[in-house]
């Protein structure tokens, strides 16, 4: 079987020969990679979805859509990109590769698993998409009942193949939680752990405790379509209310599963650049199993005005307004660590610095919404929509995308070329402002989310926000090409490009087989960039 | 890199653990998150359950009466006993004694059977009287009381997602016979016996909850 000893230039992608080696392997880093592509390729399909919708939206009128397409199309564009691309995005992809990494392990603890979720996710997938082939589905992402359970598209198999893909979440989220329980390198006590590590294993946490229960709320409705049991249908004497509180008790910590990762990326990403010691390491560690607990009580603020008592009112609004506190820590932690360290440009950065205006502007705008009394107003506005855009794509795909650039050479050993990474990143994050804000200004003036029509009075703002989007995709082009053609002609990025101290760097890039030529063993922290080797870093003699 | 060897086979722990004691840990620690997982997924039915006799307490009250409390009671004993084999099966695996380990297996097979022919029957008369779910609900004496087909949604939801949970544990069991019977577990190596025996455990453990609260509402 496993060999100790590394033969010289033998690494995870010569390790082994032909599309079945991949296909069948239980190598955490080709897995990781295998998720990266094929998420990568449903974030396009979410994505002609998103721009179809926007392209309807460029005048008032009907431009080229029915409204039932329409209403298909923003459908799609939620489904996908929330259950098959933001959820598994980081974690899947990215947290596959880095996770056993950075602990020290050869892998995760359950290989085998961890390629059954790939499969799981496939499956889940390919069976929701499959429905573009048959009726579509056009009752929103949130598949609220009763609509749900009388639209005549195909919402069923939409419901399975979330229902599926939750299992591979699951999966994914127990394989991270017992890696870092077991597997962990000599040396790397708890405190020693790379914030992405800790920012991974809450995410899990969430994972293990909130999707069993959105499984069990898709197949209730599931057999409702099926079989009419009756549990969220009024008319048989269920309650639709019911549906609200079980899905969203799963879709609020999914926010978290969705961002927290994201927020473990920006904290490992911010020291190695600014050269300095994160700032308040135990503060950012706890507030991430602050914000994943808190995400547990707040669901109700989805339903302000689904007819729950004034008093649940009050609670979750209050509720809610605690998850600024632990997500403030976080912020100022970062700003602490940028605070008299060196503020450098790279591409990583870049998208660092969009993540940290655009999170906190999602952010605040929550707390908008966490109020009753303008929430009210507020409901299904494109207020809500510019709200979790900000949170969701500013959020986990800005942080997503650092990573990505932080992490490329040693996911290839090869390394970009830097101005047209600047470039694409400055595009990426302008392109999502221009699209994004005027939704805040449309929302509060009172166009309502969801409708393949409006009023002439929010033209010019619509045509901003469609002109915006194409900017978004002119930006992801020319990410796609410079790394696409860093693949194929890119320069040796070197095992350590940026100077880090985490021990996913301190092997060969791209990683041999078992990750370390030598059984790592940790002697501090994660972050000690102090004297000589910040120095050393900045000068890249590592 | 070392290696272990069970006294009875000759397994090895998988590469990337230090020892079978390690990979031992990890598996209990991944079966435990599981099973919460499971909790999770059952909580959801038992709180739709809970709604149920909040909004219609006379209706629950009414149909309950249509679930024969006997074929239940006979079903919780047959899986007590089962739980019982399963935990003789486990210990004898710790030890080595293969022979026991099938046999106990077996017997723990031969109650889960008998366990999915009284639901068999149970399930067949319900669903020739018309005792279904929800919008399928037709059986004549009940009809006057109202919303009573949710109570057999909520029933036959539950015990069919717990008779699936059954139903793949005698998979399990038939697989974990086999690998017994070539003597693959010892007292350094009983990974699978023992997490087959917490599936079995929790798979009985939510049975002993739907009993009472299905068939003996008072
Ligand atoms: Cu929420």
């Amino acid at each position: 079987m496993a060999t100790s000893t590394v033969q010289h230039g033998d690494n995870y992608i010569n390790h082994s020969q032909g599309i079945m080696s991949w296909l069948k392997t239980l190598d955490h880093k080709r897995i990781g990679i295998m998720y990266l592509f094929s998420i990568l390729f449903f974030f396009l399909v979410g994505g002609i979805f998103a721009l179809l919708v926007r392209l309807e939206l460029l005048a008032p009128g009907m431009q080229f859509m029915s409204q039932d397409k329409y209403n298909q199309a923003f459908t799609y564009h939620g489904a996908i990109m929330v259950f098959m691309v933001i959820i598994p995005l980081i974690p899947a992809a990215i947290g596959n590769f880095v996770l056993p990494m950075m602990v020290g392990a050869k892998d995760v603890a359950f290989p085998r698993w961890n390629l059954a979720s790939y499969y799981v996710y496939m499956t889940g997938a390919l069976v929701a998409a499959s429905t573009l082939f048959m009726n579509g589905v056009d009752t929103g992402w949130t598949f609220y009942t009763p609509y749900s359970i009388r639209t005549n598209t195909s919402a069923a198999w939409v419901l399975m193949g979330a229902f599926i893909m939750g299992f591979s979440s699951i999966l994914t989220g127990l394989n991270f939680i017992v890696t870092v329980h077991k597997l962990r390198a000599p040396g790397l006590s708890w405190d020693r752990l790379p914030l992405f590590v800790w920012a991974l294993y809450a995410t899990s946490i969430i994972q293990i405790l909130a999707t069993p229960v959105l499984a069990i709320t898709l197949f209730l409705l599931i057999l409702e379509r099926t079989l009419g049991i009756g549990i969220f249908d009024p008319k048989l004497g269920g309650d639709p209310v019911l549906f609200q509180h079980f899905f969203w008790f799963y879709s609020h910590p999914a926010v978290y599963i969705m961002v927290l990762p994201a927020m473990g990326v920006i904290s490992e990403v911010i020291p190695v650049f600014s050269r300095k010691p994160i700032f308040g390491y135990k503060a950012i560690a706890a507030a991430t199993f602050g914000i994943a607990l808190v995400s547990f009580i707040v669901w109700g603020h989805h339903m302000f005005v689904s007819g729950q008592s004034a008093f649940a009112n009050y609670v979750f609004s209050l509720l809610t307004m605690f998850v600024a506190i632990p997500t403030g820590v976080k912020v100022f932690s970062w700003l602490g660590t940028l605070y008299k360290g060196s503020l450098r440009f790279d591409a990583p950065m870049l998208y660092v610095y969009g993540f940290l205006i655009v999170f906190t502007i999602g952010g605040l705008t929550g707390m908008f919404l966490a109020t009753v009394s303008l929430d009210v107003h507020l409901t299904d506005t494109y207020f809500v929509v510019a709200h979790f855009h900000y949170v969701m794509v500013g959020g986990t795909l800005l942080g997503f995308m650092a990573g990505l650039h932080y992490w490329f050479p040693k996911f290839t050993g090869k390394m970009y070329k830097e101005s047209t990474a600047t470039w694409a990143a400055l595009i990426i994050n302008i392109g999502f402002n221009v699209t994004f804000f005027p939704q805040f200004i449309l929302g509060a003036l009172g166009m309502p989310r969801r409708y393949a029509d409006y009023l002439p009075q929010f033209e010019t703002l619509n045509r901003l926000s469609t002109v915006g989007s194409w900017f978004i995709l002119l930006g992801f082009l020319v990410v796609a090409y410079n790394l696409w053609s860093a693949l194929k002609s890119g320069v040796k990025a070197g095992n350590n490009p940026w100077g880090a101290l985490t021990l996913e760097w301190q092997t060969p890039s791209p990683p041999p087989h078992e990750n370390f030529t030598n059984d790592p063993v940790v002697t501090e922290g994660p972050y000690e960039y102090v004297g000589e080797k910040a120095l050393m870093g900045v000068n890249g003699a590592v | 890199m070392g290696s272990t060897t069970s006294v009875a086979g000759q397994r090895q722990h998988a590469h990337h653990f230090k020892n079978g004691r390690e990979e031992f840990e990890a598996c209990k620690q991944g079966m435990w998150i599981f099973l919460v997982t499971e909790v999770l997924f059952f909580s959801g039915l038992f709180l739709a359950y809970a709604i149920l006799r909040v909004f219609y307490p006379e209706m629950v009250a009414a149909a309950h009466h249509e679930l024969d409390w006997k074929m239940g009671g006979l079903n919780t004993v047959v899986l007590l006993i089962s739980s019982w084999t399963m935990a003789r099966a486990v210990s004898a695996a710790q030890r080595g004694q293969a022979q026991k380990v099938v046999s106990f297996l077996l017997a723990t097979f031969i109650c889960a059977g008998i366990f999915m022919c009284v639901k068999y029957m149970e399930y067949s008369h319900k669903i020739h009287e018309g005792l279904l779910p929800g919008s399928l609900f037709s059986f004549k004496d009940l009809l006057s009381v109202d919303k009573v087909g949710l109570f057999f949604s909520v029933y036959f939801v539950m015990t069919g997602i717990h008779g699936l949970h059954v139903l793949i544990g005698m998979g399990l069991i038939l697989w974990i016979m086999k690998r017994a019977s070539r003597n693959e577990f010892g007292p350094n190596y009983f990974t699978p016996v023992e997490m087959l025996g917490l599936y079995w455990h929790f798979v009985d453990l939510v049975w002993i909850y739907l009993f009472p609260l299905l068939y003996l509402v008072s």
